[in-house]
């Protein structure tokens, strides 16, 4: 095999031999790998703080006069001669602090989002991954991650005006701004994130599964159906998620549009307060170092828990899926 | 010549950048209540308008961001549609060094709001208190149609919040169903287009929607939020909205104030559609100065 020598000048030194240059060069990969790790160090730090304003709800006994973990849990007792329930009323002469309804709230809203999204993100991304001919995929793909583009405030703001009056008269509701009006706008705001990752599932199949499937006859939709899908699936359900981990931590499409009531009921034609909402809300007001301020940043903790454990197993499959297409892994 | 057009840019940035923290180091902050973040606003702009060189920023987010804001130290007048608490005065006081002041700039009503289509007019406090804690759910329990009352409240962070449960609800709590806004605009805009709803807000903001007379009991006068109702005490809800600087106004900020308390800013509280202080308001701020320094 013929070898291949660059070129060097025997006249001087080459880059790289300098003192001079090779001291920029070790600066240059300091500062480069410091960006690095200061990104990693802020969400550390991030998780940090988070957690430390948060840790007063489980260990202080100030705090706990006023609020205690099973006190946010368990039914409280609301105005006298009536039953006892779910209350959030942080402004009060006995501040009550009942976290189920925000949970609920926030769980309700993602499910619509979820429900509506679904359809019409993995739809079009088995459209545009095996029926569609290439020009129009790459037409679908930048259109589809404009939507991601959205301000999620206009998307509130659009809910707000325009779609809950419209809900409202097509469903014939009680309340105007609720958990469906919420949810749906949500959902637009999830479709592109669902939908990229499921196309790139869809894509990941080998083309030997299509192509077996084809000689023996199959039409595009039942290659689709049988085939491609129930291999894609592990993918499919990582869109879901991750989709699931967008729509729970927006805040401003459900403080605009879904109508902030702290209710506990299932039903999703009535209003919801969700815990992202709640924080926004109410964390400029709130004095610094109360009981208030620590159960608002639990509730932040909370959030960012369940959604950072999602967005990781959903990225780590992701990561795997990549690879996969890529070739370098089995 | 690159190297001098790099170091020529690198100069006018930090000047711009200089000379816009410059001039924001002598801007006025105003911060707090949306129920007053209009006239503020609209205060602001005649004041910069008629004199040069004055710079006031004005931002809303409710009374108790205000004063949230005025503890940390990012504002110099907090705007409140309610009293502040004596905790928040200690809090001043101790965060910031010098006590706040308070002074009243503008009465309000606080209207009851109902759609226009609703046949409603009038309502006592009671029968208020009694819908937003859910006790009367229904419209026909009061007068009206049968159908189910939509209620729409503010943020806890409102002073507008606070003042109907301290002087409406009796500090007791809103029903869980109660809708929360955020801003008194937002409530107008979801009751105009509600037909079933009910909401509460400054009378300045009464515009597409019908603010219902009130009385104080189920037994007296129904009374419409006028100006005169409103100056004389007469309507039950009836507030003032306080300015409150860090101790006396001095300089800068006791220029503001006088022009706000004088003619002029009077007049612009009428245009914005709350009612100026009475004439012996003067008086009321004259006996809050002197409370404020015991």
């Amino acid at each position: 095999m013929p070898v291949i020598t660059p070129h060097v000048s025997r006249t001087r030194p080459s880059y790289g031999l300098r003192p001079a240059d090779r001291r920029r060069d070790r600066i240059m990969k300091y500062v480069i790998t410091g960006s690095g790790f200061a990104a990693i160090l802020a969400i550390i730090l991030i998780f940090v703080f988070i957690g430390k304003e948060a840790l007063p709800v489980l260990t202080s006994p100030e705090v706990h006069q006023e609020v205690t973990l099973s006190k946010m849990v368990t039914p409280l007792e609301g105005r006298a001669g009536k039953p006892k329930a779910y209350i959030w009323q942080p402004v009060s002469q006995v501040p009550k602090y009942s976290l189920p309804p925000l949970v609920l709230g926030s769980l309700k809203a993602t499910l619509v989002a979820l429900l509506f999204a679904t359809p019409f993100a993995i739809g079009a991304a088995i459209y545009s991954s095996e029926f569609a001919p290439r020009r129009a995929r790459e037409l679908i793909k930048p259109v589809i991650e404009m939507l991601a583009g959205i301000p999620s405030v206009v998307l509130g703001f659009f809910a707000l005006i325009v779609l809950a009056g419209w809900l409202k008269d097509l469903f014939d509701w009680k309340y105007r701004l609720n958990a469906t009006t919420a949810g749906i706008a949500l959902g637009v705001a999830a479709i592109p994130i669902i939908y990229t990752v499921a196309e790139e599932a869809l894509r990941a199949v080998p083309r030997q599964y299509r192509e077996a499937a084809q000689a023996l006859g199959a039409t595009p939709w039942q290659v689709a159906r049988s085939v491609v899908l129930p291999s894609a699936a592990p993918g499919i359900f990582a869109a879901i998620a991750l989709g699931f981990g967008r729509a729970i931590g927006e805040t401003m499409i459900v403080l605009m549009a879904s109508g902030n009531a702290a209710t506990w009921s299932w039903s999703l034609g009535d209003s919801v307060r969700t815990m992202s909402a709640t924080v926004a809300a109410e964390m400029a007001e709130v004095v610094h170092g109360s009981a208030h301020y620590n159960v608002l940043f639990f509730i932040g903790a909370l959030l960012f828990v369940v959604t950072f454990l999602i967005n990781f197993l959903g990225e780590l499959y992701i990561g795997r899926l990549r690879r996969r297409l890529t070739g370098s892994a089995a | 010549m690159r190297r001098t057009l790099r170091i020529a840019t690198a100069v006018g940035i930090t000047v711009a950048l200089a000379s816009a923290i410059g001039l924001a180091g002598n801007a006025i902050t105003i911060k707090g209540s949306d129920t007053m973040v209009i006239l503020g606003q609209r205060w602001a702009e005649e004041y910069m308008a008629s004199h040069k060189g004055a710079v006031l920023q004005v931002t809303g987010g409710g009374s108790g961001t205000g004063i949230a804001a005025m503890i940390n130290g990012s504002a110099d007048i907090a705007e409140c549609s309610r009293p502040m608490t004596d905790k928040e005065k200690q809090e001043v006081e101790a965060k910031r060094g010098k006590k706040p002041v308070e002074i009243a700039t503008a009465l309000d009503g606080l209207a009851i709001y109902v759609n226009t289509s609703s046949p409603i007019t009038k309502l006592s406090k009671t029968q208020i208190k009694g819908i937003f804690q859910g006790d009367i759910k229904n419209w026909k329990d009061v007068g009206g149609p049968d159908a189910d009352i939509i209620m729409y409240s503010r943020e806890n962070n409102s002073g507008t919040y606070a003042y109907f449960k301290e002087h409406v609800l009796q500090n007791e709590d809103f029903a869980p169903e109660c809708q929360t806004l955020p801003g008194t605009a937002s409530i107008i805009n979801a009751v105009s287009k509600d037909p079933k709803s009910i909401g509460y807000g400054g009378i300045g903001y009464a515009s597409g929607v019908k603010a219902l007379l009130v009385s104080a009991t189920d037994t007296t006068e129904a009374i419409e939020p006028t100006e005169a109702n409103v100056d004389s005490g007469k309507y039950p809800l009836a507030r003032y909205l306080y300015w409150y600087t860090l101790g006396e106004p001095t300089g800068d900020i006791k220029a503001l104030v006088d022009w706000v308390l004088g003619p002029e800013g009077q007049k612009i509280v009428s245009a914005v559609g709350y009612y100026p202080l009475p004439k012996k308001a003067s008086a009321a701020n004259e006996k809050t100065k002197t409370a404020a320094d015991q």
